[in-house]
């Protein structure tokens, strides 16, 4: 799996390329914690990114991918003045972002968080246009300072 | 993920350790259901958890919701400050019972 050098000079923190297995998730979370830590944030922080990329990540294993585990996901982290920007890329079939929509938490039942958690601990999550519209692409950004 | 499973004054009491995540949320959830099939009280002993996802807290709601159908108590100990955060986020805080010490869950499951 390729793992580009971090370049802090245009705000790049991370730039990962891994496939859509669940046994890659630990090595990611590692990564994030890594590249947000580098920026100076303190525990809560550093734990919300690692929450919203590892639950995003299930999301395109698990629905985009439909559990195939060679489908190929890139994640960028870059650092915009005040802001940490995350990019999760997948090259999967095209997901509608009207069908992603966070559960009624007061209906306890097994699943369906994953989407709530990340829209809890980011200020903003969209999907984007993706390039060659192949795929799927989804910006998160939250404020660090 | 490791686990551990033991009986002490007529409850299971699993230990699990590392991170419930989605590649070893399966396991925990059987790990769970197994348990409370049993047909006695379950203690969950989250000390040594150092993360949890939304798919390790569905095997916890599962666990819950299975305990209930068959009547026998379940319940988490001794709560990680990690694992604790992300069960607050799901605001279920209030939807398990949670225990400070293995005792007090221990004497609680008893007198249920």
């Amino acid at each position: 799996m390729k793992h580009t050098t971090p370049d802090h000079k245009n705000g790049l923190l991370l730039s990962y390329k891994f496939r859509s297995r669940p046994d890659q998730l630990k090595c990611v979370r590692a990564k994030v914690t890594e590249a947000v830590t580098s920026c100076g944030c303190i525990d809560n922080i550093i734990q919300d990114f690692v929450i919203a990329v590892d639950e995003a990540c299930q999301n395109i294993i698990r629905h985009a991918y439909q559990g195939q585990p060679d489908g190929e996901i890139i994640l960028e982290i870059c650092k915009e003045n005040d802001d940490i920007v995350v990019l999760l890329r997948d090259f999967a079939h095209r997901v509608d972002p009207n069908l992603i929509k966070p559960r009624d938490l007061d209906d306890v039942k097994p699943g369906g968080l994953g989407t709530y958690f990340i829209r809890e601990v980011m200020d903003e999550v969209t999907f984007m246009p993706p390039p060659q519209n192949v795929g799927n692409l989804l910006k998160m950004r939250k404020r660090i300072t | 993920m490791e686990y551990e499973v033991r009986d002490e004054d007529n409850a299971s009491i699993v230990t699990l350790r590392g991170d419930i995540d989605l590649e070893s949320s399966p396991q925990s959830r059987k790990i769970l259901l197994e348990c409370i099939d049993k047909g006695q009280a379950v203690l969950v002993d989250m000390s040594g958890v150092t993360y949890i996802d939304s798919s390790g807290i569905a095997s916890l709601v599962e666990a819950l919701q299975k305990s209930r159908q068959n009547k026998c108590y379940f319940g988490l100990v001794t709560v990680s400050e990690g694992a604790l955060r992300v069960i607050n986020l799901a605001r279920l805080d209030k939807v398990f019972a949670i225990h400070d010490t293995l005792e007090g869950g221990l004497k609680e499951a008893a007198s249920s």
